[in-house]
């Protein structure tokens, strides 16, 4: 397929530099910020893809904004495997999604009392979607102050960052307000939501991650190939809008 | 003031299959139907049109074609004297709602249940003796037999354009399909559908472990077709979209495409839909009911009245509505005394992973929701349940349903969640991926039951129904066994890893884990009103103008999906009320 019609900039550390200078490294604490940017190793030097993300928040709030801009960035990080999330424009999804019916609670049952129950009750809580988010980050925020001199999780080095991620995923830390297992899950998924979904809600820019899994998205006909086995799939990725793509 | 309505010969609550299916029977038998739906109404098209159908955000995370448990749920417990909670967010099981029901958003797995399905009990007792039963355990034979259903599995066969190849056809083993199977009248509707690589590698393992594969029966057609009622179907085009979305190819069968367009066109027919049925009325004995009440689109009191009540809806929401209305008795596990609730039973379901390196094209993305490959060596009368050491059985099939990266990929064993170490194995595994499952039968316990939770209210104001269910040891046994002969199966495909869920010993029921929506039993069909709720027509013992057709009649699960054997049901039950209940209403099994 020839008629990709992305925007492909020359893969420079510059480009990487750019392709995030959307993470407000302005506000406090600019030192901790500048230096989360920094490659780690060799293999994150691979440019970052697609155009700055100009889009600003109308749920999130700043300080929110600026945890999301490093804690998404843990999650699915720019690497020799593909694009990260933030550049694929996870952050404007997830500030879209978060305004959604679904994000406030529309399909769950909300209704209390609200019971202490085995974990395989599911969550039991009384918070939607969407304040699961933001009093997860609220509560992390804190208790990096309460342990780091009264710097905010995103002014940790990466390394702190991941450590603190891992800890809130395995449930080892607590959080005065929420399950920190229960706010690391519900961002992980709506990171990867953010990733995968089609375009059209604000992430997987140009289909980024579809091309690194060979996904071909809403192609929704594969009749011809139920039964070739001897060659990938080669058809690009198409999506919602009909956009189309090549695999990498 | 309720407004009450001109009264009708009879009224149908729900239009999913059952629905569908009555509203045609009772239509073609002359009768003025209206049929209540609590959702939207919804067609292939605009409602299932490509694109937007197969938006996975919206169909898997938002669900938009499911119930929003918002309106109605369930509370579950795992014991009766644990405290119910509210099953807050879908996981383990999914209704819908809206026109077409789940029978709009279920895969496909079209299966009859096998002869020895109907007996059970006595079957086990017969050849394992009484004391093979575990106390507690709560089986019934089914009071008909696989003989009675045989032209009804055959006829809703055919108006779905089920693709499969029969394995006993009029009493002789024929190439190709199940050789275990009761017998057929003829030949599947269409020829199976092309397998996958995952479907063609499990006829590799199942031949070499000796057993006997053949084609799922798949409710997605493999051809052009046009079914009894005229409708046309297309051929499965493997988009990869069936469970959760509704078909965009008139391929997947559902009453949408296969029943609905012929009953738009009828006269006797009026559908009302976001039509919430509350209850239904009965007379001050409580022998017969009147109607039913439901709140219209703009949430005003509404009753209905009728000759003749149908309950349509998914399994779990008949045995509400009939525990909401006062229809018999509800049971109680203390006393074993009462029948509205009993022998709640499910699906006893399993994964087996399987990685293969960049060369093994499996294209998660291809899919088709009932085809795939199946054996049933380890089911029904070819287990040898004494050696096993559990009641029921199981199939081991290949499915592949579809998957898009957001319903989730699957990793190998020991890959973290996130970061680059998960980049690169989704990268690695999507393209090359596939999984085996095993599907077991599901026991009916004295202790697994559904009521009324005492606490929890639905949008509407009426108690939530409440689910008391945990696995029990005969059902855990059974699933490390089946997950164990299906890993043993899959070695000789040699993957680079292999994960497996086998349930452990100490494991409760997880509701947060989708395991299917194969929700069964509730207001079960029996030969003992002591016992049964429904009769073997199912037919309400208590309010014989009462039938309830469904999931919920089976007085314990198979191994297999259940839409074929409530599709055979439901016309089961319709040819009894046509040729002898409009004849001679009343009870048509004496008590």
């Amino acid at each position: 397929m020839s008629d990709d019609n992305e925007v492909k900039p020359a893969p420079t550390r510059r480009s990487l530099i750019k392709g995030m200078v959307f993470i407000p490294i302005g506000v406090a604490g600019a030192a901790g910020a500048v230096k989360a940017l920094q490659p780690a190793n060799a293999a994150d030097a691979v440019a970052a893809e697609g155009k700055p993300n100009d889009y600003k928040p109308t749920f999130f709030n700043d300080v929110e904004w600026r945890f999301l801009g490093a804690a998404v960035d843990r999650l699915i990080p720019h690497d020799q495997h593909g694009p990260g999330a933030i550049e694929l424009g996870a952050l404007e999804f997830l500030d879209r999604h978060m305004q959604t019916p679904f994000a406030a609670g529309d399909i769950w049952y909300m209704q209390g009392p609200f019971l202490q129950a085995a974990p395989e009750f599911g969550y039991q809580g009384k918070l939607p979607l969407r304040d699961i988010i933001r009093v997860g980050i609220k509560n992390m925020n804190a208790y990096c102050a309460s342990q780091f001199g009264g710097k905010a999780f995103a002014d940790l080095d990466i390394k702190k960052q991941e450590e603190l991620l891992k800890a809130a995923e395995g449930g080892k830390l607590k959080f005065d307000d929420i399950s920190a297992k229960l706010f690391f899950s519900s961002l992980l998924n709506e990171t990867r939501n953010s990733y995968f979904s089609d375009p059209k809600h604000g992430g997987n820019k140009d289909m980024g991650a579809w091309k690194m899994i060979g996904y071909p998205g809403m192609r929704g006909d594969y009749l011809d190939w139920v039964t070739v086995r001897d060659k990938p799939y080669p058809i690009g990725p198409v999506d919602m809008n009909g956009h189309r793509g090549e695999y990498k | 003031m309720a407004i009450v309505k001109s009264k009708v010969d009879a009224v149908i609550v729900g239009m999913g299959w059952t629905g569908a299916i009555m509203a045609k029977e009772l239509t073609d038998a002359g009768l003025n139907v209206v049929c209540l739906e609590r959702g939207p109404d919804r067609d292939t098209q605009p409602d299932f049109s490509y694109p937007r159908n197969i938006d996975e955000l919206e169909g898997s995370v938002h669900r938009k074609y499911l119930q929003a448990l918002s309106k109605e749920t369930v509370t579950i417990r795992h014991g009766v004297n644990d405290t119910a909670v509210p099953y807050r967010q879908m996981g383990s099981f999914k209704p819908g709602t809206g026109v077409g029901g789940a029978g709009s958003h279920w895969s496909g797995c079209h299966f009859r249940a096998l002869p020895e399905d109907f007996k059970v009990r006595s079957n086990t007792e017969q050849r394992y003796g009484k004391k093979f039963i575990p106390e507690g355990m709560a089986i019934q034979d089914f009071p008909i037999s696989y003989e009675d259903l045989e032209p009804h599995f055959d006829h809703f066969e055919y108006v779905c354009g089920t693709s499969g190849k029969a394995g006993v056809l009029n009493g002789k083993v024929v190439a190709g399909g199940n050789p275990f199977e009761g017998s057929r009248s003829r030949e599947f509707a269409l020829p199976p559908n092309p397998d996958y690589l995952g479907a063609e590698l499990f006829y590799k393992a199942a031949n070499n472990a000796g057993y006997h594969p053949y084609p799922i029966p798949a409710a997605n057609a493999s051809a052009p077709y046009v079914n009894p009622y005229g409708m046309q179907m297309g051929p499965c085009n493997f988009c990869g979209f069936c469970s959760d979305y509704g078909c965009l190819n008139y391929s997947k069968a559902s009453p949408n495409a296969c029943i609905m367009p012929l009953l738009r066109m009828r006269k006797g027919f009026e559908l009302r839909t976001h039509a919430q049925v509350m209850k239904v009325n009965l007379t001050a004995d409580k022998k017969k009911a009147t109607g039913v009440s439901y709140l219209d689109a703009q949430g005003r009191e509404t009753e209905q009245p009728a000759d003749l009540v149908l309950l349509c809806a998914f399994s779990l929401f008949n045995v509400h509505l009939m525990l909401l209305s006062g229809i018999g008795e509800q049971y109680d596990p203390a006393t074993k005394t009462g029948t509205i609730g009993r022998n709640y039973s499910y699906q006893n379901l399993n994964r087996v992973s399987m990685f293969f390196d960049e060369t093994v094209q499996a294209n998660q993305f291809i899919g088709i929701g009932g085809g795939g490959a199946v054996i049933d060596d380890l089911n029904g009368k070819q287990l040898d349940n004494a050696a096993a050491g559990f009641v029921g059985g199981g199939v081991i099939w290949a499915r592949q349903p579809g998957t898009g990266p957001v319903r989730g990929i699957p990793t190998p064993p020991g890959v973290p969640n996130w970061g680059s170490a998960w980049k690169k194995s989704v990268k690695e595994s999507f393209r090359h991926s596939f999984y085996y499952e095993v599907q077991g039968s599901c026991m009916a316990y004295e202790d697994a039951f559904l009521s009324l939770d005492p606490t929890y209210k639905d949008a509407f104001g009426r108690p939530l129904l409440r689910m008391t269910f945990d696995w029990h040891n005969n059902e855990i046994k059974a699933s490390q066994f089946l997950v164990e002969k299906a890993t043993d199966m899959c070695k000789v495909l040699a993957p680079l890893s292999m994960k497996g869920d086998a349930k452990k010993e100490d494991g409760h029921y997880n509701v947060t884990q989708y395991q299917s929506t194969h929700t069964c039993g509730g207001a079960i069909m029996g030969d003992n009103p002591k016992t049964s709720a429904l009769n073997r027509y199912l037919q309400s013992w208590d309010v014989s103008n009462v039938f309830v057709p469904g999931a919920n009649a089976f007085p314990q699960n198979n191994a297999y999906n259940p839409t074929g054997m409530v599709g055979a049901l439901t016309y089961w039950m319709a040819k009894a009320i046509r040729e002898m209940y409009l004849k001679n209403p009343g009870p048509l099994v004496q008590a």
